[in-house]
């Protein structure tokens, strides 16, 4: 007999692990969204309800999937225009007394290529991903994303309905429209981990959720190199998140306190790393981590790699042109060949317009200019990022900078 | 599923219909659909300033000249198509040549 603090550990243990499956497997079978979740849901009350009593099962995400099953045919015969889908349900449907099925297809992969597919709004695949998914409630999603309740679920409706209506494939994508719509995977998982990552408050489990749901991706796609690129990035900034801030203020990479730095996620993202970059299939997030890697594994900020980081900046460039890498690129030829070097290319990004409102430009001018001993210039620099820059933690760390010139 | 494709763009340099059959672009897409079995119907249309709207409001009839909407782009042409669903429809609709003049947008058919 399990203990119920056990029986409730191991029941929010298999929601974490085993949510997104269950949900997957019902839709794969009912191709009723709602009716996959609603299922779910039953079936993780049905394991709180009889687990203490019976003990936790040997397969926990077996069982799941077999109640919800069983729920979902239940529901479907007292519902007439359910015929159909019952048909195809009774061939998998099993006596409640029967063993689980030991084996179950895994099928996330295809409900996270649905969730992303690019013909719903960006928002709603952000959100669809974090319900169906993830597991995290309406009220959680809406929470993280500073949006009422009900918009929320007003958008995760229009979404579901836009899937069904529109005929949005259940499927991974075959291979001639792989990379682009993994991309978009990528890119929601990504902005998912942002959206924690830039915040100390309620978002933060969100980075945690973004690093669960890439490693499931990375199981389920092993021979893709990006989904790990993705992976190793996150790691690498996820070991450093502690010391971004002090009391409110941002610290920069230069000033973190290296020692409090997390050493295994560091270690584990260089390794997920390598495993990428060993498959030779180069990628933007490959790159980005690489660069995470170079701050990560740096003893102190003086021995930074800046060559390297420089010529992996030129390298991403390439392969996602933006004018915020050319502006990051700056820095680094800044801290590589001299600052004169990097300056003009930080002006040359200035007269081309396409950062103006972006607080980071000016501040990295400012930066550049203080370093140089051009203070007065520094000066009035500073003083534009602090009028653009967006969160109270970078315009207290402006005005430190501005007090100190 | 069946699908509507709005063949759009902003009509500046039109190709005739013999040029539009002309076009290599035009004639892959044509054979593809062919293929495909896909195409159920559709029609050219002629270009938006012979175009009226009509909108009944409270009652009345409201008839305006020129497109539905102010837009850059104006519905072309329209294609009826049965497909799998929405991705082979995008496949479809990337094929044609107005989808690198202006656009098609993708409308199912409410059933």
């Amino acid at each position: 007999m399990t203990a119920p603090d056990g029986v409730r550990t191991a029941v929010d243990a298999a929601y974490r692990d085993e949510w997104g499956q269950v949900v997957a497997t019902l839709i794969g079978l009912t191709g009723d969204w709602d009716l996959a979740e609603d299922c779910a849901q039953d079936a993780f009350a049905a394991a709180v309800a009889t687990w203490p009593r019976d003990g936790v099962p040997h397969r926990p995400g077996a069982w799941l999937t077999t109640t919800a099953r069983n729920r979902a045919t239940d529901r479907l015969r007292r519902d007439a225009a359910g015929a159909a889908k019952l048909r195809q349900l009774a061939v998998l449907a099993r006596a409640p007394d029967e063993p689980p099925m030991e084996e179950i297809p895994d099928e996330r992969l295809r409900l996270i290529f649905t969730c992303c597919h690019p013909a719903l709004p960006f928002p709603a695949r952000v959100a669809l991903t974090l319900r169906t998914l993830a597991g995290l409630t309406t009220a959680e999603i809406a929470r993280a994303f500073l949006t009422a309740e009900p918009a929320m679920a007003q958008r995760l409706v229009r979404a579901k309905r836009k899937i069904q209506e529109a005929g949005i494939p259940y499927r991974v994508p075959p291979a001639e429209l792989l990379p682009q719509r993994l991309a978009a995977v990528l890119a929601v998982l990504y902005l998912i981990f942002n959206e924690g990552y830039d915040e100390e408050d309620v978002r933060r489990a969100l980075t945690a959720e973004a690093i669960r749901l890439t490693r499931v991706l990375v199981r389920l796609m092993p021979h893709e190199p990006e989904p790990r690129g993705l992976l190793a990035l996150m790691l690498l900034h996820e070991a450093r998140r502690t010391t971004r801030t002090e009391d409110g203020v941002l610290v920069t990479l230069e000033n973190q306190d290296r020692s409090r730095w997390d050493r295994s996620l560091i270690d584990e993202g260089v390794e997920t790393l390598d495993q990428a970059l060993a498959m030779r299939r180069t990628g933007p997030y490959q790159v980005q981590a690489a660069i995470a890697a170079c701050h990560a594994t740096a003893p102190d900020a003086a021995s930074t790699d800046w060559p390297r980081i420089a010529t992996l900046y030129t390298e991403l460039a390439r392969l996602a042109p933006s004018p915020v890498v050319d502006l990051n690129r700056a820095v680094a030829v800044a801290m590589a060949d001299g600052i004169p070097a990097g300056l003009a290319l930080v002006d040359e990004l200035a007269s081309a317009g396409r950062l103006d409102d972006y607080y980071l430009m000016p501040a990295t001018r400012a930066d550049l200019l203080r370093r140089a001993g051009r203070s007065a210039e520094a000066k009035t620099a500073y003083e534009e990022a602090l009028r653009l820059a967006p969160t109270e933690a970078e315009r207290r760390y402006l005005s430190e900078r501005l007090r100190n010139l | 599923m069946k699908y509507v494709l709005l063949i759009c763009d902003d009509e500046t340099n039109p190709p005739t219909n013999e040029e539009l059959a002309a076009d290599p672009v035009h004639q892959t897409w044509v054979a593809d659909l062919e293929r495909r079995g896909a195409k159920l119907g559709g029609e050219r249309l002629r270009p938006v300033v012979d175009a009226t709207t009509v909108r009944v409001r409270d009652g009345e009839t409201l008839v305006s000249d020129g497109p539905f909407a102010e837009t850059k782009d104006f519905v072309g042409g329209i294609v009826i198509v049965e497909c799998a669903n929405l991705d082979e429809a995008i496949e479809i609709a990337a094929g044609h040549p107005y989808a690198r003049r202006g656009g098609v947008e993708i409308r199912p058919v409410w059933e």
